[in-house]
């Protein structure tokens, strides 16, 4: 991993990377949602309000997902003092945050005509919704404490602890009484028809591409930042 | 109850947030890393 630790390096490998990550993820997305929306038949119980997971599911997949990237790239700042884990974490903070927002915003649509509410205070909804808060404070804590272009010790630490949210997440629907309901997709298989199940997992798959190439292009603008501070330093030093 | 209009609300939130987080990050990106490439060549000159 310390053959990325340099900033060149890993422009190297970032810059074309970028363009790849970002057309393919635009075109899975396009199809997947082509597909949810006009292809895939409606659920038996929930009518066409099913195809809402199509955009639901990925955009919660990826908060809880960015949180964990935020939390390897602590570990990385902290054990192996990796120069570009800060930087990592700066980066996933938005997206992470702006995808948990609309996983919120999307699965209480949801809720309005198949739960009949748009909100309810359960274990899985407002341990979500905490997930959310945490990215606020992180991404305040990270701003604040900016030391190169990365994150401070305390932002670092902030991840870490802050990630003992997503076991919560993901038990909350089997440790308290849930109107949502249990994990449809787990290591032994899935609750989910094929029919219904083929677009979600593509969709999953379009947008954690267009998230990687998004990540991407906020680190590569933090590098930047930091080459530009330092040429200017370096200028007025004569 | 008809679901449509909650699936149009769902898409249109989810793509239109999605593609100006994505413009914005591509503009800054191409702001900075061209300020950095013309002050790189400023400073060789």
């Amino acid at each position: 991993m310390h053959g990325f630790a340099n900033p060149t390096r890993f422009l190297n490998i970032a810059r074309p990377l970028t363009p790849w990550f970002l057309v393919l993820g635009l075109a899975t997305i396009a199809f997947a949602l082509g597909a949810g929306l006009f292809y895939t038949p409606p659920d038996y119980l929930q009518g066409d309000s099913v195809r809402i997971m199509y955009v639901h599911v990925p955009t919660i997949w990826l908060g809880m997902a960015g949180w964990a990237g935020i939390l390897v790239a602590g570990v990385m700042q902290l054990v192996w003092k990796h120069p570009l884990a800060g930087i990592a974490g700066r980066a996933i903070a938005v997206p992470g945050a702006m995808f948990t927002a609309l996983g919120l915003i999307t699965g209480s649509i949801w809720g309005r005509p198949t739960w009949g509410t748009w909100w309810v205070w359960d274990g899985r909804l407002t341990s979500a919704l905490v997930l959310f808060f945490l990215y606020l404070g992180y991404i305040a804590l990270a701003s604040a404490s900016e030391e190169q272009g990365g994150t401070s010790k305390m932002a670092a630490i902030f991840g870490i602890v802050g990630a003992i949210n997503l076991p919560i997440i993901h038990y909350s629907v089997t440790w308290w009484n849930s109107i949502h309901q249990v994990q449809s997709i787990t290591l032994q298989g899935s609750t989910i028809d094929m029919a219904i199940l083929w677009p979600m997992l593509v969709s999953m798959a379009g947008f954690t591409l267009l998230f990687a190439a998004i990540v991407l292009m906020r680190m590569r603008t933090i590098i930047a930042g930091v080459r530009i501070e330092a040429r200017l330093r370096r200028m007025a030093e004569g | 109850m008809d679901h449509w209009p909650f699936i149009v609300a769902a898409y249109g939130i989810t793509i239109g947030a999605t593609l100006a987080l994505l413009g914005w990050s591509m503009a800054v990106m191409r702001a900075r890393e061209n300020k950095a490439d013309a002050l790189r060549k400023e400073h060789r000159r």
